[in-house]
């Protein structure tokens, strides 16, 4: 699609909010609809319209497949990770009441980590699956 | 009423747009189709106050799944062929167990009442108490990451162990199955690869045994 | 009688989702198609799941001093992270596909039968 002018100055222009939109996604997730699920498949789209656009080479440049596939078991390390936070506090697995003084500031903090992790793992997860199935076209 | 009328018609649409796919057999427009009919079980789910799940259906049933359906159909070919055998045994299946679904119907509670079983076990509680407990406005984000956060971990470890099988799927080299190695692109290219050649022998073991 | 249909004309549409997708998922040879049928099944279970968390009058659970009525969160909760999970099936599912129709050249049942040598 490299001679669509069009979709090339569009694109160019809405990756930026996209990416900008998953994080409010992400961390306006406790207050509204939203969270981690949701901003990683945002997150995720915004990578794909990009590998769509200008070509998977380009795509695999800005997101290097070595560093994504990290990614996917990161997300899911920093989830048990908070999950063994909560055992070493004296509480119980993924109990994030005792991560601070507070139960309550400790359950939110336990709770922007955790969707962090989500996130970090659904986005890693898409972007990979689309690399894959988009470099058997050859 | 008006949300009544909302609702018919979302839901009168998803019925034809089930049948479309049904029947054509251009796989290019069922895929289409399957992303429209995303779309509006999206907008029914706002009609039925799950906004969180709207999102996730708008965002992955209508986006992220027709993607890798298109990039799979560029590979596959996107005719369906005309079907040899009858349909009579499948149509009489799926009458029979839908007759005895519908019929089961009759013993659930009425569409929206307060007092059905389900909206009165845990419910009341996460709704009451979850802003003192939690201090989130968002019940599902409460629920979903604090009271049922070890039921959340298990989803994420089987987006982690699919997005896994999907790399030992198709990591490697395309024509590695066939036992000609061409020269891998990276090392890990070269593991995968080995990976694929054990795994199609399982494939093939697999197909035998079922038939 | 208009009120006994009302009441169950959710659950009806849902059956009829469901079925259509199973009628795909038999009687369709095309593995593609197969999968598409599996998520019209899978999202039509979304739909009976949301519909049996709906309270009438109520609102979308987000906690909010204006309203006193809410429908239940625990059918979303358990649907969101369903649905999430069920396109990493599917792509697991697409793979597949991808994989035999490199290793078969088609991707329809009838012809995957008569190449594995059976009728």
């Amino acid at each position: 699609m490299k001679s669509h002018r069009v979709l090339r100055i569009i694109s160019k222009l809405l990756i930026p909010f996209i990416l900008l939109f998953a994080l409010y996604v992400q961390f306006h997730g406790d207050y509204g609809p939203g969270g981690g699920f949701q901003a990683g498949v945002i997150f995720a789209s915004a990578f794909i319209l990009y590998g769509l656009i200008f070509g998977l080479e380009n795509a695999r440049k800005v997101a290097p497949p070595a560093v994504v596939t990290r990614l996917i078991a990161a997300g899911l390390l920093i989830y048990a990770g908070t999950g063994f936070a909560g055992l070493l506090g004296g509480g119980n697995f993924l109990d994030y009441g005792v991560l601070r003084a507070d139960p309550v500031a400790g359950q939110h903090l336990g709770i922007m980590v955790i969707e962090f992790g989500v996130g970090t793992t659904v986005a890693a997860t898409m972007i990979t699956i689309f690399f894959l199935f988009a470099r058997r076209d050859r | 009423m008006i949300i009544t009328l909302i609702d018919i018609t979302l839901l009168t649409f998803m019925g034809a747009t089930a049948i479309a796919i049904l029947r054509l057999r251009s796989l290019f427009a069922v895929v289409m189709l399957s992303g429209i009919y995303s779309l509006l079980a999206a907008s029914m789910f706002v009609a039925l106050d799950a906004v969180d799940v709207a999102f996730t259906e708008a965002a992955v049933g209508a986006g992220i799944s027709t993607v890798l359906m298109i990039a799979v159909l560029a590979l596959t070919g996107e005719r369906e062929l005309i079907p040899v055998r009858t349909p009579l045994l499948p149509l009489a299946v799926v009458t029979l167990t839908g007759a005895a679904l519908i019929y089961a119907t009759f013993d659930m509670p009425a569409f929206g009442d307060p007092s059905a079983p389900a909206n009165l076990h845990v419910a009341p509680h996460y709704l009451k108490d979850s802003f003192a407990e939690v201090g989130l406005p968002n019940v599902v984000t409460s629920v979903l990451a604090s009271y049922r956060g070890y039921d959340t971990f298990g989803e994420v470890t089987v987006i982690f162990t699919a997005g896994v099988a999907v790399m030992l799927l198709l990591g490697g080299r395309k024509g590695d199955d066939a036992g000609i190695k061409q020269e891998p692109e990276d090392k890990a290219g070269e593991n995968n690869a080995g990976e694929d050649d054990s795994g199609d022998g399982d494939d093939r073991g697999a197909g035998g045994g079922t038939a | 009688m208009l009120q006994s249909i009302l009441d169950h004309y959710n659950y009806w549409i849902a059956i009829f989702l469901m079925m259509a997708g199973f009628y795909i998922v038999v009687a369709r040879g095309n593995l593609v198609k197969k999968l598409v049928g599996l998520n019209i099944f899978q999202t039509s279970v979304f739909l009976l799941y949301i519909t049996m968390g709906k309270v009438t009058n109520g609102t979308a659970p987000i906690l909010d001093s204006r309203f006193q009525v809410y429908s239940n969160p625990i059918p979303h909760v358990l649907i969101l992270t369903a649905i999430v999970v069920g396109i990493a099936t599917t792509a697991l599912g697409l793979a597949l596909v991808v994989r035999i129709r490199e290793s078969y050249g088609t991707i329809e049942e009838d012809e995957l039968d008569l190449a594995d040598g059976e009728t």
